[in-house]
């Protein structure tokens, strides 16, 4: 179980990185997103993996430990809100710049695939 | 328990509230508005200090939840000054926006008020995952200052900042749970307890904590190589935000010294497995700040550097890991504070004075006010470079006073001298460009009311008072970082804390 969690928080933290380091927007923002998701998913499991408690503490012999839990709901409320936020920006970035690149400009393009093409016409 | 404590955190997020709803009144009722919260909160700043300056640690346990349970805001001498040192930056600043320097739009009152809300907390909290929620607050705040005015330039920049700040964001709470799965706990003191009686198989997990932390705080520090975010933000904002934004960075350091020396720290000073990291990237720091201020090509982009080199230089006073050295950086910290604020307002001004050729380096028309905004220009850069007689100068001098070995002082005196020069270099560079290599007529756009420079004259009057008043406010810095570096007494005061006795229990005693 422990192993199946922390090769799930991997593989999400992996695939977020990449995103992440990507050129267009969107590719990052979804990047961020996993990101949080396997943030959460950490905060969530650092409260230990047990199976069978209740969550409520008083109705059983034992219980999880309630902090991670509220931990959790907080990451994941302002997680949220920043994600929204940086949507709304990357597409304000979009009209204002006229393009999704994360610079802001288009990269510049050797000019030999152009001027191959230009001969050819010739 | 006094409510006062939590007054700097309600006091903000009221008006900013207030500032929302009364959107409609028209601005004089919001700049009135603004600028009074922001006198009241430097009133409470400086009661606040007062009561730290005696010396006990004033505990404020929200909802009544005795620590390590429930969150508690603690004020000690440190937290006291981080506040003054906020709230006269801010009103000096405020008073500056509401000079008609706060369009377009009416947002950026609202805006300043919820980012002194977030400031405010993360000075105040003793709870490292409630410092996380402040410094969220802080930073969406943030987002939204930094994008005012609009533009491409501010969209552009905008988008790194944000971004970065967000993976900083995820960092942080990775290493907040890594510690809290560790230690079981959130309070920074009692934190410091437990890692100071941990087992050794434990160690490395919380080390890991620690260091990333430490990326987090330098993301926000704006330590090389996590800088490069700094020019182009600060050199996109509008003036008043650019000034609100040089506490930013000193917010990480505060950070820094905060959560290390008190988490990690509880034998006096930094923890030494931070410490192989602090001297080199100090030196990085500090040199790459430099030779940006020689490269840029704008003024804002060269006080922009300017904010690096002084979070170069306080990291070396860091890394001396000593209480004197700390107390000396605390007193650089406050002036190169106020003086990068002084000097982004003042390039602000020069910048609508000049027409199309802006603030660049460059031949331009002359200055409208070219006598009086070129002698504050003087008079802030011979603070900013470290010259007598102003507050620089008796904050490097003191800082090179508290070294300790010789092997200290080889790096440190020539680090900290040869930063000066090239800054000198660099200021005189672009002050006689803009101030006397002038061409054409003088267009008179954009002259300054009396308030704006005001304002600019009374930031570098607070660093002229730094200086003149140099012996109690150093006094005060040194017993700071006494306190920092003696945490047990902080853990005592969370171990000895009762809570209020509520009224149901004394309805239970005396029925």
């Amino acid at each position: 179980m422990e192993i199946l969690v922390a090769a799930v928080i991997a593989v999400m933290t992996s695939c977020g990185v990449y995103l992440m380091l990507r050129s267009r927007t969107f590719p990052v923002i979804v990047g961020l997103t996993l990101l949080s998701y396997a943030v959460n998913l950490f905060i969530f499991v650092m409260g230990r993996l047990s199976t069978g408690n209740p969550a409520v503490i008083g109705s059983g012999e034992s219980y999880p430990d309630p902090v991670p839990q509220a931990l959790v709901l907080t990451a994941i409320v302002i997680g949220f809100a920043m994600t929204a936020f940086v949507l709304v920006l990357s597409l304000r970035a979009r009209a204002e710049l006229g393009n999704d690149h994360v610079d802001g400009r288009e990269p510049v393009r050797s000019a030999k695939p152009a001027d191959a093409d230009g001969e050819k016409r010739k | 328990m006094s409510h006062l404590l939590i007054l700097p955190i309600l006091l903000p997020l009221l008006t900013g509230i207030l500032l929302l709803l009364c959107a409609r009144w028209g601005m004089r009722w919001a700049r009135a508005l603004s600028v009074g919260s922001a006198a009241l909160l430097l009133v409470l700043s400086l009661v606040l200090l007062r009561r730290a300056d005696g010396g006990i640690l004033e505990l404020y346990a929200l909802g009544n939840w005795s620590p390590p349970f429930g969150i508690v805001l603690v004020l000690d001498r440190l937290a006291a000054l981080m506040l003054v040192m906020t709230s006269t930056l801010a009103l000096l600043c405020l008073i500056y926006a509401a000079s008609g320097r706060d369009g377009p739009g009416d947002s950026l009152h609202p805006l300043t008020h919820f980012l002194l809300m977030g400031l405010n907390g993360a000075f105040l909290t003793g709870d490292l995952f409630n410092l996380f929620v402040f410094f969220e607050v802080l930073l969406i705040a943030s987002y939204g200052m930094l994008l005012h005015g609009g533009g491409p330039e501010r969209a552009r920049a905008g988008l790194h900042y944000v971004i970065l700040n967000l993976a900083g964001s995820a960092l942080f709470l990775i290493s907040v749970s890594l510690l809290y799965g560790v230690l079981g706990t959130l309070n920074m003191a009692d934190m410091g307890r437990k890692v100071a009686s941990l087992d050794a198989a434990d160690l490395p997990l919380v080390h890991t904590g620690g260091l990333l932390l430490f990326l987090v705080f330098g993301l926000k520090a704006a330590i090389a190589p996590l800088y490069f975010w700094l020019p182009s933000a600060y050199a996109a904002a509008t003036g008043p935000v650019a000034a609100l934004f040089a506490v930013m960075t000193k917010v990480g350091i505060y950070t820094l010294v905060r959560v290390y020396c008190q988490v990690f720290g509880l034998d006096g000073g930094l923890p030494e497995f931070l410490q192989p990291w602090l001297w080199p990237l100090a030196l990085i720091t500090l040199a790459l700040g430099v030779v940006g201020t020689l490269a840029a090509r704008q003024l804002r982009q060269q006080v922009a550097y300017l904010v690096v080199v002084s979070v170069g230089t306080l990291m070396l006073g860091l890394a001396l890991n000593s209480a004197a050295a700390l107390g000396a950086s605390l007193y650089y910290l406050l002036h190169s504070t106020w003086i990068c604020a002084a000097l982004f307002l003042l390039a602000d001004v020069v910048r609508s004075q000049r027409g199309p050729a802006e603030d660049s380096i460059v031949q331009g028309p002359p200055l409208a006010q070219s006598a009086i905004l070129g002698l504050m220009f003087f008079a802030a850069g011979v603070s900013v470079v470290g010259m007598p007689p102003l507050s620089g100068f008796i904050g490097k001098i003191a800082l090179m006073q508290t070294v300790d070995s010789t092997a200290q002082a080889m790096v440190l005196w020539p680090a900290l001298l040869l930063a000066g020069l090239f800054t000198i270099t660099a200021l005189s560079r672009s002050g006689s460009t803009l101030f006397w290599r002038t061409q054409g007529a003088v267009t008179g756009a954009g002259r300054a009311g009396a308030v704006p420079l005001l304002v600019i004259a009374a930031f570098i009057a607070l660093s002229l008072g730094l200086s003149l008043g140099g012996h109690s406010v150093m006094a005060y810095t040194r017993a700071t970082a006494e306190q920092i570096f003696h945490p047990q007494a902080y853990v005592q005061a969370i171990q000895d804390f009762r809570p209020l006795p509520s009224p149901h229990d004394a309805q239970e005693v005396h029925p």
